[in-house]
């Protein structure tokens, strides 16, 4: 399969998108072109299940390769292992459930759906490019349409948060790009390269990965709200519209996570294990401090988007305890996470619509006059305390499992108090969730509301599907993601005691 | 001197100088058409513009190396495209401020004055020797001064004209006595000479700090950038893109030849100076442009951050320095000249200078606020904007030497100029529009003008041939 077809596809939508400028003709263009990505990653998803048992190359395959700038020996490398499919799904899961749910969106539809569609095809040349260049080139496409989408249609302090997040993340990208320049010029001239594959297959004396591990890795952690770089998490998310909420959490906070594994722990084995235990304590404060942090919110959409600066901590945790489990564990956890908040978001905007409030005090009894609604609410914030049968429990249990793992008491104790936290989230899940859903109707304005439409009730059933999906069948994923987690354990050794 | 020798052939001064030339013959021609009947203005705009075409055309093709007039007068394969690059703007300054050009009374003049300079940058970064370089500076700057007076009913303008001589009188004074301290110390002042005279010693280092210091001048390097803002303020929209774009381009082109050609063997004193001066004006540029409300005034200082960026580039004193230098001038020529098309339509129809002026545009005139914030995000080097791989590549080049610290400064400076291009952004998209605000009617040359600027921005960086041409032309 060509790989190509996953940058093709979301440009032509958008083209087509600038082109045609009535609005309902623009939604159902990136509808069809949502369903296109849809399709093309569940393509993607088993053509890899086939071609990885008779290809004996390694795990990375559907490889291609572009020349762009040759003078710098750029090149477009593209290629996918597991773990970017994972991604790659998912993106599309979120994709096509954010077009649906922004059906009723009046305000400059055009533009509106242009810079989803644009967040989604850098979300795409990110998740498939072998490249440090390209990779770098997509990761930042995608800021501006997010720094659009909150600015323009979101609520709120919408320019201050739109300007934080745009800031903190060229901040990152600049930590990164100052990385990847590093590499680069590590390397004798005539040798130097761009390509991961290559430099993977260089060792890179340790000294360098001293210095350029920290500042890639902590570039791609502001993505992916390494604490203290979370702090444009909560803003961020709460003042996007809700299509911008289910992007920036279910895609972007991901090209962090993706970035960090990839980019920095597996060129950079020996830089990983050095900071192995800082990544750990950061990420341990992350999980509490994220969960603590949830319990004090009121309003609904903070409360998912501090749950999140929590549970993105589970990834990098994974990836800071750096066994073959921890960093499976933490892209379940990446693609948990993405399904379950890009659901949660979701369904808040869909109570927003309907109630005009999201604090958690105005509503109650919301089930009586919502089931659709609400039952879907129960479901995200099941899959988000972890119980079995979703996405949630797989993910944190293999971090879990993974950290357990690593021997030494400081690991362990790590382990535990970021186990502790799922106690916090299922505190304020279910008291949010209870306090909304349950109980008398509080408002009789509240009465003579609407449940789902179609649109709204597909974007959800789209997300339970992968949500259950991976509950109950994890080895699909687990099949899918541990040649890639092997490639990189191959690289990072034996670990020090 | 002077006389073609019997190797210089007829044939080979027509194709060396062919811009130089095609320049003089458009400015003979208005001269004979204002000594005559002359013509009405647009359609002496449209022959000028005609003719442009046709010079940068002649720019693009059959270009070799090759000197003249005993090493006076350089032609390369690179300075034929750097001229088109010029020739471009200068297209597409005519094209932007048609509508200005043609209310003005005195078009010829202002034609001729602004084809002289043109004609003096492209003899500046053609020239082989030190006295050449000095006189067409001085073709390049007079006219600029001039022009800068144009609007002679305005105060401003004529405050704007007189600080524009004073100062670059006072460059043009530091210039001729490093030159006369370079003469002095070496005996020549021919580039290819002088590459080898020149040496690190006290007297020399002197002189090529006096020859530095008048550079920093022209490109407003930070501490000798005080003159630009003022300047900018006052001279009409037209000269200060011309300034800032065409005038600011030809002298990177010529600096960087000079540097790396014939103070080669000075590295270790100007690649401090640059580090230096480059993070200075990045910073100063950056933290001025942050208050600015006026529009040309943040230009001004916006520009003078991005010289920033060139100098960075130039630091690293590689091949790849002269392609990233030259390549970032063509995507800034794209990227500035939409930015300031905008505010001139802007200005021009509503009389808005300012960017709290802007608010709401994009709902009041959607194709002006797409075309600012394109430009916008071109300058702050957001991908997939050309203006990501200009300053990815001027980057690069800087990064050659292992200074890495150097290269966070500049980065974090990438943030501090994204912060107020956004928040131009921010005005035009995300406040609601003022009462009355109306949908402005664009002339047919300027929307061209802003198209070509646009798929500029867009495609100059996507397709990576153009950064590989001018690659192969270094």
């Amino acid at each position: 399969m060509n790989l190509l077809a996953l940058l093709i596809i979301p440009l032509l939508t958008a083209i087509f998108i600038l082109v045609e400028r009535r609005p309902q003709q623009v939604r159902w263009l990136a509808l069809i072109g949502a369903s296109l990505q849809l399709v093309a990653a569940l393509m993607l998803f088993f053509g890899y299940r086939q071609a990885v048992q008779t290809i004996s190359s390694g795990p990375i395959i559907f490889q291609d390769q572009y020349n762009w700038y040759p003078s710098w020996n750029i090149g477009l490398h593209i290629g996918v292992d597991g773990i970017s499919v994972a991604m790659i799904m998912l993106t599309s899961f979120v994709v096509i459930a954010g077009v649906l749910v922004s059906w009723n969106m009046n305000k400059m539809t055009n533009s509106f759906f242009f810079l989803l569609i644009l967040l989604s095809l850098g979300a795409y040349g990110f998740f498939i490019s072998l490249d440090l260049f390209t990779l770098f080139f997509f990761l930042e496409i995608a800021v501006i349409p997010k720094y659009l989408l909150i600015g323009i249609w979101g609520s709120g302090r919408k320019e201050y948060s739109a300007n934080k997040l745009a800031l903190m993340l060229m901040g990152g990208s600049a930590l990164i790009l100052v990385g990847i320049l590093a590499l680069y010029f590590s390397y004798p001239e005539g040798s130097r390269t761009f390509d991961m594959l290559q430099i993977a297959a260089k060792d890179i004396p340790v000294e360098t990965q001293r210095f350029i591990f920290p500042l890639i890795f902590v570039g791609f952690g502001v993505f992916t709200a390494l604490f203290p770089f979370h702090t444009w998490v909560p803003d961020g998310h709460s003042s996007a519209p809700t299509a911008g909420s289910m992007f920036l959490a279910g895609i972007s906070m991901k090209l962090g996570g993706y970035g960090c594994l990839r980019a920095a722990t597996w060129l950079m084995p020996e830089g990983a294990k050095e900071y192995s235990m800082i990544i750990i304590v950061l990420s341990t404060i992350a999980i509490i401090y994220g969960a603590f942090a949830t319990m004090m919110q009121k309003d609904l959409k903070y409360i998912n988007a501090y749950s999140s600066v929590s549970h993105c901590g589970f990834v990098l945790l994974g990836i800071g305890m750096l066994t073959k489990t921890a960093l499976t564990g933490a892209v379940f956890q990446m693609v948990s996470h993405g399904l379950m908040t890009a659901l949660f978001f979701a369904v808040i905007g869909m109570i927003y619509e309907r109630t005009h409030t999201r604090m958690v005090a105005d509503m109650g009894g919301l089930m009586k006059v919502m089931p659709f609604i609400t039952t879907v609410m129960f479901i995200a914030g099941l899959c988000s305390l972890g119980l079995p049968g979703f996405s949630g429990f797989v993910a944190e249990m293999t971090v879990f499992m993974g950290g357990w793992e690593r021997a030494g008491a400081f690991y362990r104790v790590a382990t535990v108090l970021a186990c502790m936290s799922i106690v916090v989230t299922a505190v304020y899940i279910l008291r949010a969730i209870g306090s909304t859903a349950m109980g008398p109707i509080t408002n009789e304005k509240f009465k003579g509301l609407g449940d789902a439409a179609w649109n709204e009730k597909l974007a959800a059933i789209i997300l339970i599907a992968g949500i259950v999906a991976m509950g109950v069948a994890p080895f699909w994923l687990n099949e899918l993601v541990t040649p890639g987690t092997e490639l990189i354990m191959q690289k990072i050794g034996a670990l020090p005691k | 001197m002077g006389l073609p020798e019997k190797n210089e052939t007829m044939r080979e001064i027509l194709l060396l100088m062919k811009s130089e030339l095609m320049i003089t013959v458009i400015i003979f021609i208005l001269l004979l058409i204002k000594l005559g009947k002359g013509l009405k203005n647009a359609t002496l705009l449209s022959l000028v513009q005609v003719l442009l075409l046709v010079s940068i055309g002649l720019a693009l093709v059959e270009n070799r190396d090759g000197r003249l007039f005993d090493g006076m007068f350089l032609g390369g394969t690179l300075v034929g495209f750097q001229k088109a690059i010029l020739g471009l703007a200068v297209y597409l300054i005519t094209l932007l401020f048609s509508g200005w050009l043609k209310k003005s009374d005195h078009l010829s003049e202002f034609l001729v004055l602004m084809l002289s300079s043109l004609l003096g940058m492209f003899f500046m970064i053609s020239s082989g020797n030190l006295l050449m370089f000095f006189l067409s500076l001085e073709l390049t700057t007079i006219p600029v001064a001039a022009m800068a007076n144009f609007e002679l009913e305005k105060k401003k303008s004529a405050e704007a004209a007189m600080k524009m001589i004073l100062s670059s009188a006072f460059s043009s004074g530091i210039l001729l006595f490093g030159i006369s301290l370079v003469y002095g110390a070496t005996g020549s002042i021919d580039f290819s000479e002088l590459s080898k005279l020149v040496e690190v010693n006290g007297l020399q280092v002197m002189a090529f700090i006096f020859l530095f210091s008048a550079f920093s001048f022209k490109l407003s390097i930070v501490p000798f950038h005080l003159w630009t803002a003022d300047v900018y303020e006052g001279s009409p929209m037209a000269v200060t893109s011309f300034l800032s774009v065409v005038s600011k381009g030809s002298i990177a082109f010529i600096f960087i030849t000079v540097l790396y050609k014939v103070f080669q063997s000075l590295e270790e004193v100007w690649y401090i100076l640059l580090v230096i001066l480059a993070i200075a004006t990045m910073v100063i540029g950056n933290l001025f442009a942050l208050r600015q409300d006026n529009i040309k005034r943040f230009l001004a200082f916006s520009s003078i951050a991005q010289v920033g960026f060139i100098l960075v580039g130039m630091s690293g004193n590689t091949e790849a320095s002269y392609s990233a230098v030259t390549y970032f001038v063509l995507v800034y020529v794209f990227s500035n000249l939409a930015a300031f098309g905008v505010a001139a339509v802007l200005s021009e129809e509503s009389g808005i200078e300012n960017i709290s002026g802007y608010r709401g545009l994009n709902k009041s005139n959607p194709f002006l606020a797409w075309m600012m914030a394109l430009a916008l995000f071109s300058l702050a080097g957001i991908p997939p904007t050309a203006g990501f791989f200009g300053k990815m590549f001027l980057l690069s080049s800087g990064a050659v030497k292992g200074n890495y610290w150097f290269i966070i400064i500049a980065a974090l400076n990438m943030i501090v100029s994204l912060y107020y291009y956004l928040k131009v952004v921010r005005v035009m998209f995300m406040e609601e529009p003022m009462p009355g605000a109306e949908k402005i009617k664009i002339d047919q040359p300027v929307k061209f003008a802003l198209l070509i600027c646009a798929s500029g921005i867009v495609l100059a960086g996507v397709f990576s041939w153009i950064y590989d041409y001018i690659t192969k032309l270094a």
